[in-house]
This record gives structure tokens, sequence and C-alpha cells, in this order.
């Protein structure tokens, strides 16, 4: 087992393990900062790829941005330090018996089916490839569904602000 | 050669898809529901990597689509969140068993 091993099966180990906090722990406050951990560790994942553009798209808008909003959106909604209201359990069982059943199944057909990957020399996941394909309009080019993106984008700005407007009161 | 597959890293993005399955269906509260989802999203984009990165390295399709997932993602978060802060204005409570306005 080389260092590179044990450096994966740390972050998925971390991953994981704060994933599982964040949906189980009765404070609302520490699930968000277990997102957050979990977050930072997919990040991690992806540094250990060798994909470090996506690393860093991933730490600036999963922690640094939903965080951020979930974050405020608690402190909004409900006070901080409160316990929520336990689940039941019948909705634990249940929960529990489609969450493990289903993992069993997915993990059984991946461990199946046998993947064949291509032989062709590979492209550098590298910021200048990236932002050539993005912009391009040949063949591998990106350019509609990046203008699709931003539109929706614009889109979901504006509803944002409608939907959370308070309502002018009557004069 | 390292000994870490494509399963190790499948294995992984199928645990947090699952683990988010499960906050999905156990929490009540809108915003742990949330959170769950973004669980969710992450293993999906992890898992569009992993395929990228381990069978077709010559292409940049999966990397283009965790980009755009991502973007989207954010954008499903600030109109959720928006609700959710319309809904505790109107009910007091963001708790998915009181929103029952509309239930038969």
């Amino acid at each position: 087992m080389t260092a590179q091993d044990i450096i994966f099966y740390l972050l998925a180990a971390f991953t994981l393990v704060t994933g599982f906090l964040a949906v189980t722990t009765t404070k609302i406050f520490r699930s968000a900062i277990f997102l957050l951990f979990s977050l930072i560790g997919i990040a991690g994942i992806y540094f250990w790829l060798e994909y470090e553009f996506i690393a860093a798209v991933q730490i600036i808008v999963y922690v640094g941005g939903i965080v951020v909003l979930i974050i405020f959106s608690i402190f909004l909604t409900q006070e901080a330090g409160s316990n929520l209201p336990d689940t039941t359990m019948s909705k634990k069982i249940t929960g529990g018996l489609a969450a493990v059943f289903g993992f069993g199944f997915t993990l059984l057909q991946v461990l199946q089916h046998k993947f064949i990957g291509t032989t062709e020399q590979g492209i550098e996941p590298n910021v200048a490839n990236i932002g050539n394909r993005m912009l391009g309009v040949n063949e591998f080019g990106y350019s509609l569904p990046f203008e699709v993106v931003s539109i929706l984008l614009l889109a979901a700005m504006v509803g944002c602000i409608v939907i959370a407007l308070k309502k002018p009161v009557e004069k | 050669m390292t000994g870490i597959g494509l399963t190790h890293i499948l294995f992984v993005s199928i645990a947090l898809f699952f683990i988010g399955v499960y906050g999905f269906l156990t929490r009540r509260n809108m915003i742990m529901m949330l959170m769950s989802i973004e669980l969710i999203l992450n293993s999906v984009n992890l898992n569009f990597i992993a395929f990228n990165k381990y069978l077709w390295a010559n292409k940049m399709d999966g990397l283009f689509f965790t980009i755009f997932i991502i973007a989207i993602a954010a954008a499903e978060a600030a109109v959720a969140i928006a609700i959710i802060i319309n809904l505790y204005r109107s009910h007091r409570s963001i708790d998915v068993e009181d929103a029952s306005d509309l239930k038969f």
C-alpha cells in the first residue's frame, strides 16, 4: 500500500463519516458544519484525482457559497442552538432499509460490470484546455450549454429576488 | 501504478448518494432536506469525474457535466432557500409536516 492509497482511504473515510453525521445529528447548525467538512473532503478527492480546477470550483462554490447561504437561512428561520424534533422510529427504519438495499444493489451492479475504457491519449484537464473547450463552437465545444446555463442563472437570480421579496404594505 | 481504481471511487460516490437518500427520507426539516440534496449532487459529480478520468480520458465530457451541475446546483440552492424563507414568513415553521395547505 503506497502513501497515495492511504491518502485516498483517509479522504474517503473523512467524507463518508462527516456526510453521515450531517444527516443524523440533531442540532441543525452542527449538521451544516458537518456538511461543510464533507464537501471539503470531496474537494480533497478531486485534488487526489488531479482535477485541480474542479477542486477549486468545488471549494469556491460549495464551501464558500452554498454552505454560507444555508447557514444564513438557518439563522433566519430557527433558533440555532435548539434541537430538532427527533425522527420517528418507523421513518428511520424505512429510510435505512431503502438506503441499505439501494446501496447493496447498486454496488452489486458496479462490481459485476466490466468497465472498458478508451486507450487513446488523454487530455490534460488544465485551465487552458477547459477554457478552449467551454467557449469553443467547433465539434467538441460547449458554448451552447454555457449560454443556456448563463440564462438559467439569470432567471434563477431574478426568481429568488421576486420570491423572497417582502410584500409592500398597503397604504 | 496505484492500487486505487474506478471501483473504489464509485464505492465512495454510491455510499455518499445513499447517505443523502437516507437523510432526505428521514429528516422533516426543509433545510436538512436541502443539505441531503447537496450531498446527492456531490456524489453524482464525483461519479462523472471518476468516469472521465478512468474511462474516457481522451474526452472532457464528464468534466463539463460536473461544471454545469455545479452551476445548476447553485441556482437550485438559491431558489430553494428563497422558497424556504417565504414559507417561514407565512407559516412560522419550515417543517414539511406543517406545510399541508394543499393536502387533500
